[in-house]
């Protein structure tokens, strides 16, 4: 199976992405790791947008998008029609961060629930891309967003917390939720595997930075993603039956590392560095490497 | 013949449909349909996938994406419930899915009604979803198997509604002649989509188009629309041929012929209006019923060939587009611009408040006096 797939790419050339773009090397790599025995289902949203403008597809497999919020409950039916045929085609969806952590709640919910064999990748970019960088529930606190913007009144960008997706799709009984980081390939293409084999809904989030949208050169795209995880604020693990397993080790990094190389991020140090800021995004990354255990060694935050 | 009520005899022929995916979600007055049929697929006498949803929104989702794997596909709802699919039912047409689904018509909130109108599906027409209304459970019944296959039709591919009154139908027992399963088989092909997704034959749907494209797609659909004109009247013959009950026209006459005064409607009020009628004729005065059966495709020309030599025409529509009337009434004077003939329309029955034979006739005796384009039946006391 795995010889086959690296035979050709499934996720043709040509398409519309940025140069850069996070979220199309994660298509790439999905498909790599799913092989052609797959049906793709996609929501609304730059990845769905720049590989398929009619009458061009970047998708060498069956793939269809319906909505910004309903690809759970596609891939449901789906499923279901696919039992009815005793056909045994993997599905898979694949969605940004504000089709799955915000509109398509309720669709994710009632798919896991009812405990369809899917696999759900959510591509978290950490805002609505395709609308101009607006904030969802994926965007990590500080971000400056064309809606979370800063101001004289809001000095420090977005002032809501990231959604913990991944534990609310656990405790919804998925065997198997993962979160990956398109800096690893390998990881990401193995954990695809596992998920697709995996009988029951699953769920991967894969951290897929956006150029664009966070405002950094194109070419750093990988050590963006590279940097999110050596800072912690980004932790790649695997919960097997609601128990995490296998969390990356890293030589954590100050975040500072990570924040200073994003326009998004950009207010907390200039005009006047932030430093009551810095150290609060500091905290999340220091209690991400409590929670996970991620420290090989641990430094202290700066003063 | 059998004594049944609407919403089992729709179960009954749903089941004869065989659909293979079923996906629903409850809600008042389709529960009935909904609930017969996942007692059906427990109980092996249909084989399908009962999918029990979240939501509406999920409910027709799932239909979606099962039909476009290949499965014949099949829910119901009503009222919100239909409301809220309202994106999916846009996009289920767009992507040319034909999905067939069953409504129990309900008044739209607020103030919350459960009870009859026709406000939801009216609310929809512009979805591009074929809108069949059935007068009794008979017809509701018969246009099931006639719907799949207009639906299906590879020429069509569109979803439909087979649409009945809550409650007026779906709660009322009456006499229901149902087909076999053999009989069904006979007349209903088993489904064979037209694409589907396989990984054996790789395809993308529901692209996006730019403005290069997005217009020719709309005609396309607007087109299969019109074809579904002569696909529908020619699965009611074949229906006719088969089970001796003709639903090939996209309108029915009753006692038009030498009429000066005809009253048009849709749904199970044309019963109490075929009542009306003949009262009225007994008493002399020249009336009868042209009943629309398919609202969309919209019958324009059958109205305008069934009006022939009528002078006054009185709108019975069970729904309003605020600020305009009802939308019956406003496309049947589109239909009729330039013939000279004089349309009425009158807002009945909204919420499910009564309607009588002697509410028929107060109607025509409006109409005669040329006041009219009113709501009928105002209970003026509480404004």
């Amino acid at each position: 199976m795995a010889d086959e797939k690296q035979e050709c790419e499934l996720f043709s050339a040509g398409h519309r992405a940025c140069g850069g773009c996070g979220p199309a090397l994660a298509a790439r790599l999905l498909l790599r790791a799913t092989g052609k025995n797959v049906i793709v289902v996609a929501s609304t949203g730059c990845m769905e947008v720049f590989s398929t403008p009619y009458p061009e597809t970047a998708w060498e497999v069956p793939w269809i998008h319906s909505l910004f919020e309903n690809a759970a409950a596609v891939a449901s039916g789906i499923e279901a029609s696919l039992k009815k045929q005793g056909r045994n085609e993997k599905i898979v969806c694949i969605c940004g961060d504000g089709a799955t952590f915000d509109i398509g709640v309720l669709c994710i919910s009632g798919a896991f629930e009812r405990g369809h064999d899917i696999t759900y990748i959510c591509y978290d970019n950490e805002a609505y891309m395709n609308t101009g960088i607006q904030r969802s529930g994926a965007t990590p606190y500080g971000a400056s967003t064309t809606t979370s913007p800063t101001g004289t009144c809001a000095p420090g960008g977005n002032p809501l917390p990231k959604k913990d997706m991944p534990a609310i799709l656990a405790a919804h009984g998925a065997p198997y939720v993962a979160t990956s980081s398109i800096a690893y390939p390998n990881d990401f293409v193995k954990k695809v595997e596992r998920a697709i084999n995996t009988p029951g809904p699953c769920y991967i989030q894969v951290h897929t930075p956006c150029c664009t949208g966070w405002g950094f050169e194109s070419r750093d795209t990988i050590a963006i993603s590279k940097l999110a995880i050596d800072t912690g604020l980004w932790v790649n693990y695997e919960m097997v039956n609601g128990v995490v397993e296998k969390a990356k080790k890293v030589r954590r990094k100050l975040v500072e590392e990570y924040l200073e190389k994003q326009k998004r991020f950009r207010h907390l140090f200039r005009p006047a560095r932030q430093d009551a800021e810095i150290a609060k995004i500091q905290a999340i990354a220091d209690a991400n490497a409590e929670k996970f255990g991620i420290d090989i060694k641990l430094r202290k935050p700066a003063e | 013949m059998e004594i049944m009520e609407g919403s089992h005899a729709v179960a009954e022929i749903v089941k004869r449909c065989r659909p293979q995916v079923v996906s629903a979600y409850p809600i008042t007055p389709q529960t009935h349909i909904v609930e017969d049929l996942a007692q059906m697929v427990a109980n092996c006498e249909l084989d399908a996938e009962y999918i029990t949803v979240e939501s509406e929104f999920s409910a027709l989702s799932a239909c979606l994406g099962a039909s476009a794997a290949g499965s014949r596909t099949y829910s119901a709802t009503t009222s919100q419930g239909l409301i809220l699919m309202a994106e999916v039912c846009f996009n289920a047409a767009g992507m040319r899915l034909p999905i067939v689904m069953t409504i129990a018509n309900r008044s739209l909130g607020a103030p919350l009604s459960i009870w009859n109108d026709q406000q939801d599906t009216i609310a929809l027409r512009d979805s591009g979803w074929l809108q069949f209304y059935a007068e009794d459970n008979q017809e509701t019944a018969d246009l099931h198997m006639i719907t799949y296959k207009v639906c299906e039709d590879h020429d069509i591919l569109l979803p439909a509604f087979v649409c009945f009154d809550g409650f007026i139908l779906t709660h009322t027992y009456e006499p229901v002649d149902l087909p076999s399963q053999e009989e069904v088989d006979a007349y209903l092909p088993a489904f064979t989509p037209y694409h589907r997704l396989d990984a054996a034959k790789p395809l993308s749907m529901g692209m996006y188009a730019t403005p290069d494209y997005y217009m020719e797609f709309r005609y396309e659909i607007d087109r299969a629309m019109y074809r579904a004109r002569d696909a529908f009247i020619k699965a009611g013959r074949e229906f006719n041929e088969q089970f001796g009950r003709d639903y090939s026209g996209l309108v029915e006459e009753y006692r038009l012929d030498d009429a000066d005064i005809a009253l048009i409607a849709m749904g199970s009020i044309c019963g109490t209006v075929k009542d009306a009628v003949d009262e009225m004729r007994a008493a002399g005065k020249k009336v009868g019923l042209l009943k629309i059966r398919t609202y969309r495709p919209f019958p324009g020309p059958e109205i305008v060939e069934a009006l022939k030599g009528v002078s006054t025409v009185a709108v019975l529509d069970k729904n309003i587009s605020l600020g305009n009337g009802g939308a019956v009434g406003t496309e049947v004077k589109s239909a009729l611009y330039g013939t000279g003939i004089s349309v009425y329309d009158y807002i009945i029955a909204l919420g499910g408040r009564d309607v009588r034979k002697r509410d028929i006739a107060a109607v025509v005796d409006l109409a005669e006096k040329g006041e009219g384009d009113m709501f009928y039946g105002l209970r003026t006391e509480v404004l």
